[in-house]
């Protein structure tokens, strides 16, 4: 068995060594998203710039606003001295967010009459638009809580809160995006790579008549299938290695559960995604057609479908079903339990066995199709 | 052990409505170099590649070997060599590493691998050049390696599918030398092609049109067989005008452009030559010489093809 593989899986190295884009992309693209996606995708909305329209100008209102010009979740840029400043701004985008200020601001606070500050955002950046307002909801209630306690101070009364909110973080204690982005991203790596280098790699022999010569030899179709596919899960297990050490590297995430049920994870996903690859390569006989595919069937529900950056809940009901070809998705839930949570394989044997039958389904189809074809 | 290599009856290969190969009989005698002739699409290669395993065959039976195709598949493989007129090598590999490679599909390892590199080295001319990429070779150096690589585990059949295709008018010399020697020491050649002059070469030709075989035999018996009537050769001032004229003559049975002169077929050698002048004159056409010929094989095959197309429609 091992001597009529050899030969395939010798070569196989020596072409990927010669070849500087293959080997370019399995190593060069996996440590430019690390370092992209651990540093630039950020979720967390910070320094929204800000103007502000005092109407009030008094000592209280300016103490109000200086909450908002102390965070770092706004930048303050201007004071202006009209509505139609702030659409200037806005149209122009040195401002997405606006307060605006009564003029009875002070006169109505000390007389507890109820006080209307209004805050204008720019929603054409629906995501920033939104965490803005929350934020800004938030100082403001901080403030008044403040006011609160402080009016019930001078009465010589004690402020009580009925309910008190206390939310305490876990697995993430900081909520930091990377810690939860870069798990997810070994998956979207491993399944692009090993697609597309899979199916380029049959192609590629196909469209050169290689594939011919070797099917004319007495190699039997699953060992060409196993000869071809063994250098690349042999890579694909390097790369995850190289995006785990990086990230603990620059990020510092750690593997809180098993790392060799980590593995058993990422073999599983390889198995399905070359499974995948050599299924696109029975399709085309074109290396164009294969990359465009591959991508499409890799990249697309991968990363799009998976959660790894939308959460699946919040999709409409026909895309949450579509979700479940993504093979990604079971992988992230195992990924980000085992390395955030540290959970063992009890909690994530259901992943396991969805990812089992993925990668038992595409090998199955294209070692039949492969026989079919070049019998 | 039987006298042939290969035999085939009732070959045939169906794609969905369309039959590539129709029910074709033949026999390779061992050790002769047997031509497959046809225009392309005729259905050669599939023959071909129905008789190494490449492709199922709808009907029929054959055997290279002696093992059956249909059910001796993996005996078949072992027993041929198989080069195509792409010639299937890897460009982005030094040519020792294409010949380890092909020697290690085919089980050859150690002292035999070493010999039998040492042989294609020196068979290919390529000594010296062991670490040359291959993508550098000239067509000429590849086609001699690709001949190499599907030799390397000492076939004793090998079939060849255009095997001079894009090669120089010299390399595809040289290439028949080789396949000659090859024959010498016992090995069966099936060779496709459509260059006719190659088919000279030939021990044994068949030609085959639509997926049907039409004619087969030594090249020097088809050329008696199938044209017995003589071929007159003629050289006139206007090639073009002279076919129109004589196309459409009752006697002329078959008239055909070669070059810058006319072939006709015709019933009778003198009275034929006499016809010819008279209309080329009438015609204001020049004749500078007529001549009989012996036919050429082009010319028994373009006879043998108006023949079938006429008979088909």
């Amino acid at each position: 068995m091992y001597r009529s593989l050899r030969p395939i899986i010798i070569k196989e190295f020596r072409q990927i060594r010669r070849d500087p884009t293959s080997l370019g992309m399995l190593l060069i693209l996996p440590a430019a998203l690390i370092v992209l996606v651990g540093y630039a995708l950020n979720f967390d909305v910070k320094h929204v710039p800000l103007v502000i329209f005092d109407q009030s100008k008094t000592s209280t209102s300016r103490a109000f606003l200086d909450k908002f010009k102390q965070t770092e979740l706004f930048n303050y840029r201007f004071d202006v001295t009209g509505y139609n400043e702030i659409d200037g701004h806005f149209t122009n985008g040195r401002a997405k967010v606006a307060i605006v200020i009564p003029t009875n601001f002070a006169e109505d606070l000390l007389v507890g009459r109820d006080v209307r500050v209004q805050i204008l955002v720019d929603g054409s950046d629906a995501n920033t638009g939104a965490q803005a307002i929350g934020n800004a909801a938030r100082i403001t209630a901080d403030y008044s809580t403040r006011l609160v306690v402080s009016a019930f101070e001078r009465m010589g009364r004690q402020y009580y809160q009925p309910i008190d909110f206390q939310p305490r973080i876990w697995f993430n204690p900081d909520l930091l995006s990377n810690q939860f982005l870069l798990p997810g991203l070994i998956g979207f790596i491993l399944v692009l790579t090993a697609v597309i280098s899979t199916s380029m790699t049959v192609v590629r022999e196909k469209e050169r008549g290689t594939m011919e010569q070797i099917m004319v030899s007495p190699l039997r179709p699953r060992d060409v299938i196993l000869g071809k596919t063994i250098p690349y899960m042999l890579i694909g297990l390097v790369e995850a290695t190289a995006i785990l050490v990086l990230g603990y590297v620059l990020f510092d995430i750690q593997v809180k559960g098993s790392i060799l049920l980590l593995y058993a994870g990422i073999f599983t996903i390889l198995l399905g995604s070359l499974g995948q690859g050599l299924l696109v390569s029975t399709v085309t006989d074109s290396q164009q057609v294969a990359f465009m595919i591959s991508v499409f069937s890799s990249l697309l529900p991968s990363f799009l479908l998976s959660g790894f950056v939308f959460p699946v809940s919040s999709m409409p009901i026909v895309l949450q079903i579509l979700s479940n070809l993504a093979v990604n998705k079971f992988f992230l839930v195992l990924v980000r339990g085992i390395m955030l949570k540290g959970v063992g394989f009890s909690s994530v044997w259901p992943q396991f066995v969805y990812m089992i039958v993925f990668a038992a389904v595409m090998l199955g189809v294209s070692t039949k199709r492969m026989q079919k074809r070049t019998l | 052990m039987n006298e042939y290599a290969i035999e085939v009856h009732d070959l045939t290969k169906k794609f969905g409505a369309f039959t590539a190969v129709d029910r074709v009989n033949f026999n390779v005698k061992r050790g002769d170099i047997f031509g497959f002739l046809g225009a392309n699409g005729a259905g050669k290669s599939t023959t071909i590649r129905m008789l190494c395993g490449l492709l199922q065959s709808t009907s029929g039976t054959a055997s290279v070997g002696g093992y059956d195709i249909n059910t001796q598949p993996e005996l078949v493989k072992f027993n041929i060599g198989y080069m195509s007129q792409r010639f299937s090598l890897y460009d982005d590999l030094t040519v020792e590493q294409n010949i380890r490679f092909y020697g290690g599909v085919y089980g050859l390892r150690n002292n035999r691998l070493r010999d039998r590199m040492d042989w294609v080295l020196k068979m290919a001319d390529l000594k010296g050049r062991e670490s040359s990429l291959t993508r550098t070779l000239s067509g000429g150096w590849k086609q001699r390696l690709a001949l190499g690589c599907a030799i390397l585990h000492e076939p004793k059949i090998l079939f060849l599918d255009e095997p001079t295709g894009g090669v120089d008018p010299i390399s595809r010399r040289n290439f028949w030398e080789l396949i000659n020697r090859l024959s010498t020491e016992g090995i069966t050649v099936l060779v496709t092609t459509h260059f006719l002059d190659e088919a000279e070469y030939c021990n044994s030709i068949i030609l085959i049109n639509a997926g049907k075989l039409i004619a087969g035999g030594t090249p020097s018996q088809l050329k008696r067989e199938h044209i017995k009537d003589p071929i007159l050769e003629v050289a006139s001032s206007n090639v073009v005008e002279a076919l129109e004229v004589i196309r459409v003559q009752p006697w002329a049975l078959e008239t055909s452009v070669f070059g810058t002169k006319l072939h006709v077929l015709v019933k009778d050698e003198e009275e034929g030559k006499v016809s010819i002048r008279q209309t080329l004159s009438a015609n204001g056409i020049q004749t500078q010489s007529i001549q009989r010929i012996v036919p050429s094989l082009e010319d028994v095959f373009l006879y043998l093809l108006d023949k079938e197309t006429a008979r088909a429609s």
